[in-house]
């Protein structure tokens, strides 16, 4: 299943992809209109990293963000939420690290049901395709993450629900 | 994707429009059935019977499966459809993600290219 978006707003306008792999994987592509080497930099400085990982759609704050960019070194990124009472804290571990073509890290937040993601840059020209992979310990823990709800599982609850009540009317 | 689930239920409402495929669906819920079942129930022909499911199968309603000569209907699994949900949802995610990303990474070429300018300077 690959995604895309439907429209291009402006021809500058690089699309997002997200396909699910296999069923322990999910990978995001996206090309970005600069060097690999520049990318690299927006990945792991973090004055630079927190300009762009919490955009304003998302809803929420970076509170604080420590990335210690090598291989065994740690990041934590903290952030509120107005509907989550506490701040929520996301970390993990730099698994390999290679400027400016590959980084690695673990997602220990959720313990051993956490993703490992592989983060590839590749230079074409100019521009740099990203592909991000989040590679799931088993197809339980990717599901775990599907199964939340979300705007659309509203509409189908809601159309389960039509069935349901048209069902005992009929 | 968000049009596939458009698409998906635009055809699940056609499906409802039916008040046979409706009582069909209720029944199905209560317990599996074959389509000779649903037709005695229904009070159908075989034929007319196999149309509805057809409709249902087709919007993902019902799922059918044939063991030996009997085709047994039930109700489908509506994972796949919140599986492509999510996708989207996550795809949204990283697409605003990654919009940003392109204006970080265009300020530093820009900034780049004016401190070269400045040192040529």
């Amino acid at each position: 299943m690959t995604t895309r978006t439907e429209s291009e707003p402006t021809l500058m306008k690089n699309q997002t992809t997200v396909e699910r792999k296999s069923e322990r994987e999910v990978v995001v592509t996206r090309t970005i209109n600069g060097p690999a080497r520049i990318v690299f930099e927006a990945f792991t400085k973090p004055e630079l990293f927190k300009k762009w990982w919490v955009p304003k759609s998302l809803g929420m704050t970076l509170l604080s963000c420590e990335l210690d960019v090598r291989v065994g070194g740690g990041y934590r990124l903290v952030f509120s939420h107005p509907a989550a009472a506490e701040p929520m804290a996301f970390f993990g571990k730099y698994l390999e690290v290679v400027p400016p073509s590959r980084l690695v890290w673990s997602n220990d937040e959720a313990g051993e049901a956490g993703a490992v993601t592989t983060v590839t840059f590749e230079e074409k020209a100019g521009k740099t395709l990203l592909v991000l992979r989040d590679l799931y310990p088993s197809k339980e823990a990717l599901d775990a993450g599907i199964g939340s709800t979300d705007g659309m599982g509203e509409t189908l609850a809601q159309l389960d629900e039509l069935v349901v009540s048209l069902g005992s009317a009929a | 994707m968000v049009q596939y689930a458009q698409a998906r239920l635009d055809t699940s409402f056609a499906a409802l429009s039916d008040a046979t495929r409706r009582g069909v669906l209720e029944q199905l819920g209560r317990s599996d059935a074959s389509i000779t079942d649903l037709a005695e129930k229904f009070r159908m022909t075989l034929t007319g019977m196999k149309k509805h499911v057809g409709v249902l199968e087709a919007s993902g309603l019902v799922t059918t499966e044939k063991v030996g000569r009997v085709r047994t209907c039930k109700l489908g699994p509506r994972r796949l459809e919140e599986e492509m949900a999510w996708l989207e949802r996550y795809r949204q995610m990283w697409d605003a993600r990654f919009d940003e990303l392109d204006k970080v990474v265009l300020e530093l070429k820009r900034k780049e290219q004016t401190d070269d300018h400045t040192n040529r300077e």
